[in-house]
């Protein structure tokens, strides 16, 4: 009986967090155009997809902007994590603190500033502000994830390299960045997923020629979501399903190979 | 004349207003087994950090081979560090830790692989080539960490207490290795630790620190059997220490008064009304259930310790309490038992007590 209710529970919650996302790929094979009610199987709204500019237009914006704020704030981001990990200054305990601000703060708010230091260096918005906005709330993210691996690293491993005839370079880049890989990607995978479904900071700072597919949909609200969009979300899930999938075989097979030895 | 491989001129450091260490002399020869020995807090790691570059000297120079390396980093000095926790590049494989030395020395492929196979060799850990650190045992990770070290050829080898994670068992192995290697290369190591027995064991000299200065520096017979200060005495061994005042002066003997007894010294600089320390290891006192004529004292047994291939004794004399010992596991005697305690004279160390004290 008990064994029962467990899996009882363990469905409902299953469902409660899958039913969403099935109904929206169900309804992107709708024949109906509202979200409404399933009248029968289609595949013209993924038909209608290809040959919907904006869609298509605002969803290579937002790679764009997720792909290139990714690689500048995990690069800026670890450096920064590193600096703070290995070098005390004055005010070091202020600017940890600091870090955790922009991580904690409404977002509408970092969107407003963000808008209100353009509109006072003049800057035109466009994909560049838009870009500069992702990447400044990314960074403490990615500082966030580099320094817990930081934390647990082993200081004699970098004085052993550097007593062994390392350059500061080389102990960098070939002992202390593959040890804290961990830590990187996953505060790439943090900032490209941040970057990728924001609105809000991305409605304040993009201008019109930048938008991005959130925005895009947020702004179909209006006029309703064509099911094209269903189609769309459908193959982006596909996609991130697929990569998943692989990570995790990935995964599976090193921690196997390590269990036989 | 042996020849100094490093040299230790007037080194302080102190971390912020804390000097750790204070005005510290030391000179090292070439081949020898030198163990920095000390409780923790006497700067004993400072010393190594500062020879092997890690941190820099508040004051002082370092010498290597007659070179003055105070200001050079790690890696133009020509010495390598061992850690206690290992510190092997966790991604790499035990090939290429051996390796990685050599490899940012820029020495072909083919040189770093027969270098490689010949450390391997050497602490018996040939077919590990591929393996990665955490599939190896504490023991095969520190052998690792040694031969990485070891590879470079250094001129002095640094060890900051390497076995001390190991266990008690494997300790004991590694030591007698380490020591067996040591003579094989002929190339100085420098030592770190607060085990007395790895102390003893396994050097050529040693220097025992305290609070950041030397307080004995000499071989092990020497600085166990002939200490130069009470700290020394009772630091290395176990000790038994009776306090008394010399009484009289003879040209072979001295007499101290210890409490109520007399106790005969050989003589030394002594004069009378001298205060001096008396100190007996346990091993050299001996049991008797007669009275002995002279240096005796009588004493009750408190209790007996079972200590595998010897026994320990406790005995109270007057207020005092001793520490006896004798090789067996035989109960020869009952608690509460009266016995007379005494020693060989030359057993005796006697030093002058420090007036501070």
């Amino acid at each position: 009986m008990k064994k029962i209710m467990e899996n009882v529970y363990l469905i409902l919650v299953f469902i409660f967090l899958f039913l969403p996302i099935t109904v929206l790929i169900l309804f992107s094979f709708n024949t109906s155009s509202l979200n409404i009610v399933f009248e029968g199987f289609t595949l013209h709204w993924y038909q209608d997809l290809l040959q919907n500019r904006t869609l298509l237009e605002s969803l290579v914006n937002t790679l764009i902007v997720a792909g290139i704020s990714t690689i500048v704030s995990t690069a800026i981001g670890t450096i920064s994590a590193y600096g703070l990990h290995k070098y005390s200054f004055k005010g070091k305990n202020l600017v940890n603190e600091l870090l955790y601000i922009p991580v904690v703060i409404p977002e509408i708010v970092l969107g407003i500033a963000l808008l209100s230091v353009y509109t006072l260096l003049k800057l035109e918005l466009g994909m560049f502000t838009l870009i500069l906005a992702h990447i400044c709330f990314c960074i403490p993210f990615v500082i966030i994830s580099v320094r817990s691996v930081l934390e647990g690293m082993d200081s004699h491993i970098e004085e052993v390299a550097s007593d062994l005839g390392a350059s500061r370079f080389q102990i960098f880049t070939k002992i202390t960045i593959p040890m804290l890989m961990p830590g990187i990607l996953s505060g790439a995978q943090l900032a490209l997923t941040l970057s990728l479904d924001d609105v809000v900071i991305s409605y304040f700072t993009a201008g019109p020629g930048a938008n991005t597919l959130p925005l895009q949909v947020y702004s179909m609200i209006k006029t309703g979501i064509t099911p094209d969009v269903n189609a769309l979300i459908t193959i982006m899930l596909g996609i991130v399903f697929i990569l998943l999938t692989i990570s995790t075989v990935v995964q599976l097979r090193r921690l196997k190979k390590e269990d036989v030895r | 004349m042996k020849k100094v491989v490093l040299k230790i001129d007037h080194l302080k450091k102190s971390f912020g207003n804390k000097v750790v260490i204070k005005d510290l002399d030391l000179e090292v020869y070439e081949g020898e087994f030198l163990t920095l020995l000390g409780s923790s807090g006497c700067g004993k790691t400072t010393i190594l950090r500062a020879i092997a570059g890690l941190d820099p000297v508040t004051e002082g120079q370092i010498y290597i081979d007659g070179k003055d390396v105070t200001k050079l980093e790690p890696k133009h000095r020509e010495v390598n560090t061992i850690f206690q926790n290992y510190a092997l590049f966790p991604l790499m494989t035990v090939e290429d830790n051996i390796g990685f030395g050599l490899k940012m020395k820029k020495v072909p492929k083919q040189e770093i692989k027969k270098r490689v196979h010949e450390m391997l060799e050497l602490v018996h850990l040939l077919g590990y080539e591929k393996r990665k650190p955490k599939e190896l045992s504490g023991g095969e990770q520190q052998r690792v960490s040694i031969a990485r070290g070891l590879i470079n050829n250094p001129k002095v080898l640094l060890l900051d207490e390497p076995l001390s994670a190991l266990d008690q068992k494997l300790r004991k192995n590694m030591q007698l290795e380490l020591k067996q290697l040591q003579k094989k290369l002929g190339i100085t190591f420098i030592y770190v630790t607060h085990s007395q027995d790895e102390a003893l064991t396994m050097s050529d000299r040693i220097v025992l620190l305290k609070d950041g200065k030397i307080e004995q520096v000499d071989t092990p017979v020497k600085i166990y059997e002939h200490p130069n200060s009470l700290y020394t005495a009772q630091f290395l061994g176990d000790s038994n220490l009776f306090q008394g005042i010399v009484t009289e002066v003879g040209k072979e003997y001295t007499w101290v008064k210890v409490e109520d007894t007399m106790i005969k010294i050989i003589s030394q600089e002594w004069q009378i009304g001298d205060k001096l320390d008396i100190i007996l290891r346990p091993e050299n006192i001996k049991i008797s259930l007669n009275e002995e004529t002279e240096n005796v004292f009588q004493g009750k047994i408190i209790d007996q310790i079972y200590d595998g291939a010897s026994t320990d004794l406790i005995i109270k004399v007057d207020k005092k309490t001793i520490n006896a010992m004798y090789l067996g596991n035989d109960k020869l005697y009952n608690k509460g038992q009266m016995i007379y305690i005494t020693w060989d004279i030359e057993d005796a160390i006697v030093l002058k007590r420090e007036p501070y004290e």
